[in-house]
């Protein structure tokens, strides 16, 4: 049977590059499931979890917002931050999510806001990633 | 007066011990800087992947207005610049104010028409203390950095220029490349393209790609995160080339230090024999005084 290459490019590295049958992603019109065979494609990725899944194992990846590209039976996920629930630091999360929760409730000039919101939502993204686990 | 032996000899051990110290500093700047390349290199995928990507959607799409794609009309520039928290770097912390001060001295009258984005101590002391306008600040980052240590300020940048704060953005840095030669750039980061390129732009090519909802959403969260990813990829240059300049520095120190021993040990052994000379000329002329 066919496989999927999939990457998960990070500013840090590749932190993922292996072969898998079947790749959820949650795009900003919903879920996607890309199969091998699927069409060339381009989308935005919300901050979600990526499903990677070989038979009836699954692998999940936080990823903090980047994009999906599909060409020929390769999948990339390019995105600024992803973490496998095992390299999710949970403190450093629980922290991120206090601190932003702190700065949206100050509400300061509007830049600080959106970041501070972006910031929850990656944080409540690991944390969820963790939670499912147990 | 010529220096007596004892003085000779405190020189050389003092000599010494700041050539052990330079010397450690170089082997700590030499481990940094192998860090520094693992680094960059890690990154290099990921901007590799990015850039190919604005490529394949910018060329299959004929209508560009987003602003961080085109130019638009200049009242203020904004300059992001990168210095290190220390000293003890040569030329590097240097050379990048230089350039900054040319380039203002150039093109700006007045500070209003520039305000400056700042990484390192050093540039924070140096806009202090001659009273020029600094948007941000950022000092104490760490000498292997992620892309989370540098994202809240690479995502003000991109959104302090979205909102009009200021027109065009460069950076201005040094640029590894090797470790013997780095070398000042400055940057334009935004807009992407210059004033020329416009019109290549308007050009749409065929691209096999699906784009899902449609190009210009895509551009919306790609755009922002390639300006952002320039800005990581030139800071992480800063880095290593700083590491670089620091161990070039302090193997010349350490260098330097040896040629000052040898030549006083020069002195030294010159000081004794004459010492010597003295005193068996004293003991002969003595002796001689006694047969008399």
């Amino acid at each position: 049977m066919k496989k999927l290459t999939v990457e998960v490019v990070t500013p840090d590295g590749r932190i993922v590059n292996d072969q898998f049958d079947m790749v959820v992603v949650h795009s900003e019109k919903g879920e996607l499931g890309i199969l091998p065979g699927h069409a060339p494609l381009i989308a935005p990725l919300i901050i979600s979890s990526a499903r990677l899944k070989t038979g009836n194992e699954s692998m999940k990846v936080a990823i903090g917002g980047g994009l999906v590209e599909v060409d020929q039976d390769h999948v990339t996920l390019l995105a600024q931050s992803a973490e496998t629930p095992a390299k999710i630091d949970v403190q450093r999360a629980r922290k991120a999510k206090e601190r932003a929760e702190r700065r949206i409730q100050q509400k300061r000039d509007h830049v600080d806001f959106r970041r501070a919101e972006l910031a929850l939502k990656r944080a409540i993204n690991r944390l969820n990633m963790i939670d499912e686990d147990i | 007066m010529i220096p007596s032996l004892r003085e000779i000899q405190k020189r050389i051990n003092s000599t010494e011990k700041t050539k052990q110290i330079t010397n450690a500093m170089h082997m700590v700047a030499a481990s940094k800087l192998g860090k520094s390349e693992t680094t960059n290199h890690a990154f290099v995928a990921y901007a590799e992947k990015i850039e190919e990507m604005v490529h394949h959607i910018v060329e299959s799409y004929g209508e560009h207005n987003h602003p961080i794609i085109i130019p638009r009309k200049v009242k203020k520039t904004a300059y992001f610049v990168v210095t290190a928290d220390r000293g003890l770097a040569g030329p590097f912390n240097n050379q990048v104010l230089r350039r900054l001060e040319e380039i203002i001295a150039e093109r700006h009258h007045s500070p209003r028409e520039y305000t400056i984005i700042s990484i390192g101590r050093i540039g924070r002391d140096y806009f202090k203390k001659r009273n020029m306008p600094v948007l941000r600040t950022v000092t104490d980052l760490p000498d292997n950095p992620y892309f989370s240590d540098l994202e809240d300020l690479t995502f003000d940048t991109v959104q302090f220029y979205l909102d009009g704060e200021f027109d065009q953005l460069e950076m201005i840095y040094n640029h590894f490349l090797s470790a013997m030669t780095q070398e000042v750039r400055s940057k334009r980061i935004l807009p992407l393209i210059g004033e020329d390129d416009v019109e290549d732009l308007k050009k749409s090519r065929h691209s096999e790609f699906i784009f899902e909802p449609n190009e210009e959403e895509i551009l919306k969260s790609l755009l922002p995160q390639y300006a952002e990813s320039l800005i990581y990829g030139a800071f992480l240059e800063s880095k290593a080339s700083e590491n670089a300049a620091r161990m070039n520095a302090m193997r010349n120190a350490t260098d330097n230090a040896d040629k000052m021993i040898s030549d006083l040990r020069m002195q030294y052994n010159r000081a004794r024999q004459a010492q010597i000379t003295q005193e068996l000329s004293e003991i002969i002329s003595g002796a001689d005084a006694q047969n008399d």
